[in-house]
């Protein structure tokens, strides 16, 4: 297996901390969970905390309601009936997309969850869902500002403390190493805070890397940084070359309705094989090659244009502001990265509970790992979006029971901050890797192009690699701040951390498997590599297979059986 | 990217403060909120959705307008019904339906469904359902 430095997957912090200076911590809360995060994942986490009992503290980079890619946006939901060849039918459907990395036991626990939330979202929340003509609620899409803003109103509801504009900046660790809260910065009141808490769960989302794709910009994996410091693997960050269909400048990425395109070369001839779905990798090639491809929604007929209009707002946003009618004039499009918002790769999942490898420490949603329903594929929405519920659901149920063994002693512990790179430098040289935005910068050189990212190959992955590494080291000594800048620095080199990670298990898959695509390994190797990649480290890193045989049975075996 | 807060329809309510989730706003000494770090805005639209009396306006654009440009003219935009087409469009506001309400796309071609359909997929829509109901008692405007 090929892979930058190996050192191992058991590579703690194995510094101890240095001792900064005491701050003035405003507010400085306890509680017995702590969500980080403020999207679907995160406040059903929440809400399903305070449900079983525990205080709970929400802090959001953004504001609750408002923030990530569901917000923003709209979403489909993978809302199937309870009747097994329903149930058998959704998960077979995408079992060969993902590559079969899927888990039987973890798709039918979110099916059913999902279910079971959705139920509540129209009884509880009171979500308006569309009704058909027999006046039988339609249950299988959320409209973002709606859903979220009504996840917002719950989470008040159930008593959560929330705090907007607070970007958590590291974990706190006891003597254990047990995540035991974590510290921030409150963005609007310039003055750091703290939440003591029996357990973490980071709800964060995946990493855009600062495309401008819909939403996306909150996502910048401050998450999965946090958590490799407190020692935590990723897994599947190879699935993190998800790109979305956006006209040219735009933000407004909705892939789904470009199913109705036809593509075009700049001189208005049709541009062969390209489309939504297995096409657009021939849109990538074209954009490189050719720096244009131009688009026209035509295959659309009255009925399809009217239901678009209905089903997502927001995607009309720039054709109607900009005096472009989609259906009848072509325009240009690009394609915009959404990393592991809509790839499958983050946090590993250790339990049933969302634990991760660290005790104390949970994840869900884009901030964990989404193959063990999706294996390596997904479009948006969808799967997406139950996951986020139903991880969300077992991470705030999971971190409350956790806490409460704790008992009396979950307040008294002794912390030690884990956050380095950014935040703590190792050394005093400032120079180009003291500057947050050159750092973003390079980074985005790296992971955004399609040549790189998109379509993969080995010497072009080795090289980005690289440079990430070299981005990182420099970073490492010479990138910090104060306030608003340290939440930058922070970003940036989460970033940094994110693709390194991604590329280093790129390299590792040397396949092509789910939307890893290897121009150079272009066959699927099965069963050789139908397993999952961890992958970890900050300053060394290392990838290793999750395990040597298949670690559970796709849907022929279990039929089979 | 924003572009525009309108001193006219403002009412120094600090939504767009609050929600914008990359915190682009600072308070204005005179109650209008300013656009401090258009920057970092991600084109999302949130702080249109959530104006009470659509003073804002979000260029479709993921890099600023020039000074004259067309979307930053208040009164062009305001002429063209674009002030507040978004929040129209999801129904938020008194008096109007929730554009969730009747937000079903279309079956898409080619696509293999992700869950099996079981029940057929027809909203009752209004009647201009490209712009979905205005309650008759009118709106906040």
């Amino acid at each position: 297996m090929s892979s930058t430095a190996q050192s191992g997957p058991n590579t703690k912090h194995a510094t101890p901390a240095p001792q900064t200076a005491p701050l003035s911590y405003e507010p400085d809360l306890t509680a017995d969970v702590l969500v980080v995060g403020g999207g679907p994942a995160a406040t059903w986490a929440a809400v399903k905390a305070a449900e079983n009992g525990a205080s709970v503290v929400l802090a959001d980079k953004g504001y609750c309601g408002s923030s990530g890619a569901t917000a923003a946006a709209g979403t489909g939901v993978w809302y199937v009936p309870p009747h097994p060849e329903d149930r058998a039918a959704a998960k077979a459907s995408r079992e060969a997309l993902g590559g079969h990395l899927a888990n039987h036991h973890w798709m039918d626990r979110v099916l059913d969850q999902t279910w079971h939330n959705v139920h509540e979202l129209a009884e509880v929340s009171r979500y308006p869902f569309p009704v058909d003509a027999e006046g039988r609620q339609l249950r299988r899409g959320l409209q973002g500002p709606e859903y979220m803003r009504r996840m917002r109103l719950r989470v008040q509801r159930a008593g959560v403390r929330v705090l907007d504009h607070s970007p958590v900046l590291e974990l706190l660790v006891d003597e254990d190493g047990s995540v035991a809260g974590a510290a921030g910065y409150r963005r609007q009141e310039d003055r750091p805070f703290r939440v003591r808490s029996g357990a973490v769960v980071l709800a964060t989302g995946g990493c855009a890397f600062l495309s401008r794709a819909l939403g996306c910009n909150v996502n910048t994996g401050d998450g999965y940084l946090m958590a490799a410091e407190a020692g935590a693997a990723m897994s599947g960050m190879e699935f993190s070359n998800a790109y979305a269909i956006a006209p040219k400048f735009t933000s407004v990425t909705k892939t789904a309705y470009y199913r109705y395109a036809t593509f075009y070369h700049a001189d208005g001839s049709v541009l062969e094989g390209a489309g939504s779905a297995k096409g657009r990798s021939v849109i990538a090639r074209t954009l490189l090659s050719e720096g244009t491809v131009l688009c026209r929604l035509d295959q659309a007929d009255e009925a399809a244009r009217r239901a678009m209009r209905l089903g997502q707002a927001n995607f009309f946003l720039p054709f109607d502001r900009l005096g472009i009618d989609p259906f009848t004039q072509m325009f240009p499009v690009t394609l915009l990265a959404e990393g592991t918002v809509r790839g499958t790769g983050g946090i590993r999942i250790t339990g049933d509970d969302c634990r991760t490898e660290v005790p104390g420490l949970y994840a869900a949603g884009d901030a964990a790992t989404r193959e063990l329903i999706c294996g390596g594929f997904t479009g948006g929405g969808s799967h997406n979006a139950a996951w986020a519920m139903s991880s969300g659901t077992w991470a705030g149920r999971g971190a409350s029971s956790f806490a409460r063994t704790l008992g009396e002693y979950t307040h008294h512990r002794a912390l030690t901050p884990l956050g380095r790179a950014g935040l703590r430098p190792s050394g005093t040289t400032r120079g180009q890797a003291g500057d947050h935005r050159l750092v973003v910068e390079a980074v985005q050189r790296e992971v955004l192009p399609y040549d790189k990212n998109y379509l993969r190959e080995g010497a072009r992955l080795t090289t980005a690699l690289e440079s990430l590494n070299d981005i990182w080291r420099e970073l490492r000594h010479g990138l910090a701040g104060g306030g608003e800048t340290t939440v930058r620095a922070r970003q940036a080199a989460a970033m940094a951390a994110t693709g390194r990670w991604m590329y280093t298990a790129a390299l590792a898959r040397t396949e092509t498997r789910g939307m890893h695509k290897r121009a150079d390994f272009p066959a699927l190797d099965d069963p050789g590599q139908r397993r999952r990649l961890i992958t970890g480290g900050l300053d060394e890193l290392w990838t290793v297979p999750e395990s040597a045989a298949p670690v559970h049975t796709t849907v022929a075996e279990a039929a089979a059986a | 990217m924003i572009e525009l807060v309108s001193s006219q329809r403002c009412i120094g309510c600090d939504k767009c403060v609050h929600v914008c989730p990359t915190n682009v706003f600072d308070r204005g000494a005179d109650g209008i909120p300013v656009i401090a770090r258009q920057d970092d805005c991600q084109t999302c639209f949130m702080c249109e959705a959530y104006c009470p009396v659509d003073a804002l306006f979000v260029a479709p654009t993921t890099h600023p307008q020039p000074a004259d440009a067309p979307l930053r003219d208040e009164s062009r935009l305001a002429g063209s019904d674009l002030l507040g087409s978004y929040r129209a469009r999801i129904g938020w506001g008194r008096g109007r339906t929730p554009g969730a309400r009747f937000a079903v796309g279309p079956e898409l071609p080619g696509a293999t469904p992700a869950t099996p359909t079981t029940t057929t997929l027809t909203a009752t829509a209004p009647a201009d359902s490209a712009t979905p109901t205005p309650h008759p008692k009118g709106t906040t405007q």
